[in-house]
């Protein structure tokens, strides 16, 4: 005869948290943090199709890790919301804070209602004025939403990744070295006996929201860009006085003089 | 409402979760509306070596009346395409941006860009959702042109798509016009269009049969000296879309001006 056990809320609460955990833990890291130019996004992935970062809208970005399913499922949805928004109201009433509110609450209905939560974890970045105008929200598998220091570090061993990232990262740094020091954090743990490892290229997914850009800022960096910025670091530790200049304009100088705005997207009209 | 699988078209999603945003889907009251609503008139696009131009004129009207000296007919769809509109001028301009965020959405959810087709059989299936009001004399017809990423030849990568009021798409060889004044821009072009112009010359081409639309019809505007008002063009090439700044395009405007006080048929 089946015996139906009574089980505790908090004990159901429990065993979703630890399945969540553990699904989140077992996959590869990403790390999103701020930089002089903009918002940089570097996630370890080895497909170059299967996306953990993406644009959302003109400056908010999204990365992810975890089930791909799932948080592409939540990539999507935000894609729609934001568009919605944007084309109801205007493309400037679109905000990286409604977009957090609203996966707060899809995560924490589908944690408490469902009978498995989301195994992911997700991060909603917008780029302000400056550095720190930006802002990154941090949304677990429950819900919770964190605003996060310029800087953070999701899924595989995220607390030593973090640990590196907050004593090496800066808010004023160039691109270059953002990129380095986030690839630097990831590969600081998963190396043989928890040693530090090299990340190549192929194996990195990178991303920054444009600070300077007009519009939609997001750009993907890939192939020779990313090799360059990735090699720089041989040639800086030979030579340190090498000063990077970011590669981005200081002003939007371009679509400064543009007469007139177009009645749907203005940033279009480059 | 935003989770569900769905599809990657951003009108499609609409008409699940807000019909009421798509133009098309409102009851209208029965009989004509035409004289309800400004228009807006002359589009013409041209094809050029490398790219393709397209430039409208100003003016909105009601019935015989001016309703805006200013207004913008062209404008870019997404970052290698441009859209003109003609026709009432509320529901072409709901229709041009709803246009730009279908493209830009489906760009965002599947990571690629839509084939330059694929952009115009979607204007087209828009055009025709909006048939009902069309019938009632609340017409959006918009001219539709952009640079081929796919296109084998590089030189023949300008490509230019016309509707009608029940879609379409048709594809132009070499330009078109659409609105009131474009029989007019039509025939001038017909007879000064040659294949393998350059973009510049693509560029004074459009400003004069825009002219020679203004010359002869009445709701076009034509180049406005006084108030410096210019026509807008636009040219989609393997850089992108790229807006003429007004001072440019004065330039050519006061060039095809002047070209007509010795010569008033151009």
């Amino acid at each position: 005869m089946a015996m139906q056990f009574y089980a505790s809320p908090e004990q159901i609460m429990r065993d979703r948290s630890e399945l969540a955990r553990k699904g989140i833990a077992r996959g590869r890291s990403a790390v999103v943090l701020s930089y002089s130019g903009g918002v940089l996004f570097v996630a370890e992935n080895l497909s170059s199709t299967l996306h953990k970062v993406s644009e959302i809208y003109d400056r908010i970005g999204f990365a992810a890790v975890g089930r791909y399913n799932e948080f592409e499922n939540l990539r999507r949805a935000g894609v729609r919301m934001a568009d919605l928004n944007g084309l109801s109201y205007d493309r400037r009433d679109v905000t990286g804070l409604a977009l957090a509110n609203a996966y707060a609450q899809t995560l924490g209905a589908i944690f408490t209602e469902q009978s498995k939560p989301f195994e992911v974890e997700i991060c909603v970045a917008e780029v302000g004025a400056t550095p720190e105008a930006d802002a990154l929200y941090r949304l677990t598998y429950d819900g919770s939403v964190n605003d996060e220091p310029g800087r953070m570090a999701m899924g595989g061993q995220a607390e030593a990744i973090s640990g590196v990232l907050k004593s090496q990262h800066r808010p004023d740094m160039s691109l270059g070295e953002a990129v380095r020091v986030a690839v630097a954090a990831l590969g600081s743990v998963g190396g043989e006996g928890g040693a530090a490892r090299t990340i190549a290229a192929h194996q990195l997914e990178v991303a920054v929201l444009d600070r300077h850009r007009k519009g939609r800022t997001f750009r993907r960096i890939t192939g020779a860009a990313l090799t360059a910025l990735l090699d720089a670091e041989a040639e800086e530790s030979k030579e340190p006085a090498t000063e990077e200049r970011p590669e981005t304009p200081a002003t939007p100088t371009q679509e400064a003089g543009k007469p007139t705005t177009s009645a749907g997207s203005a940033d279009l009209e480059g | 409402m935003f989770t569900n699988a769905g599809t990657s078209s951003f009108t499609s999603f609409l008409s699940r979760v807000a019909p009421e945003m798509l133009p098309g889907r409102r009851p209208l009251p029965p009989g004509m509306a035409a004289d309800l609503a400004p228009h807006a008139t002359t589009i013409v696009a041209i094809s050029a070596a490398g790219g393709v131009v397209m430039a409208g004129d100003r003016r909105a009207t009601m019935g015989n009346l001016i309703a805006q000296r200013d207004i913008e007919k062209v404008h870019p769809a997404d970052a290698y395409s441009l859209v003109g509109i003609a026709g009432t001028a509320g529901i072409g301009i709901e229709l041009m941006r709803l246009f730009q965020v279908e493209l830009e959405h489906y760009e965002k959810i599947e990571g690629a860009m839509l084939s330059l087709d694929g952009k115009a059989n979607r204007l087209a299936s828009m055009i025709r959702g909006n048939l009902g009001a069309a019938m009632q004399g609340l017409a959006v017809i918009p001219l539709f042109a952009g640079f081929d990423l796919a296109a084998a030849d590089p030189a023949r990568a300008g490509r230019i798509f016309s509707f009608d009021v029940t879609g379409g798409p048709y594809e132009e060889t070499g330009y078109d016009a659409i609105g009131s004044g474009s029989i007019f821009a039509r025939s001038a072009l017909k007879k000064r269009f040659r294949a393998g112009l350059s973009v510049d010359d693509a560029v004074r081409l459009a400003v004069e049969a825009l002219y020679d639309a203004a010359d002869d019809d009445t709701a076009t505007g034509g180049p406005d000296l006084t108030r410096r008002i210019y026509p807008v063009v636009m040219t989609a090439t393997a850089e992108g879309t790229h807006r003429l700044t007004d001072a440019e395009t004065a330039a050519i405007a006061e060039a095809v001006v002047a070209g007509r006080m010795e010569n008033p048929g151009g």
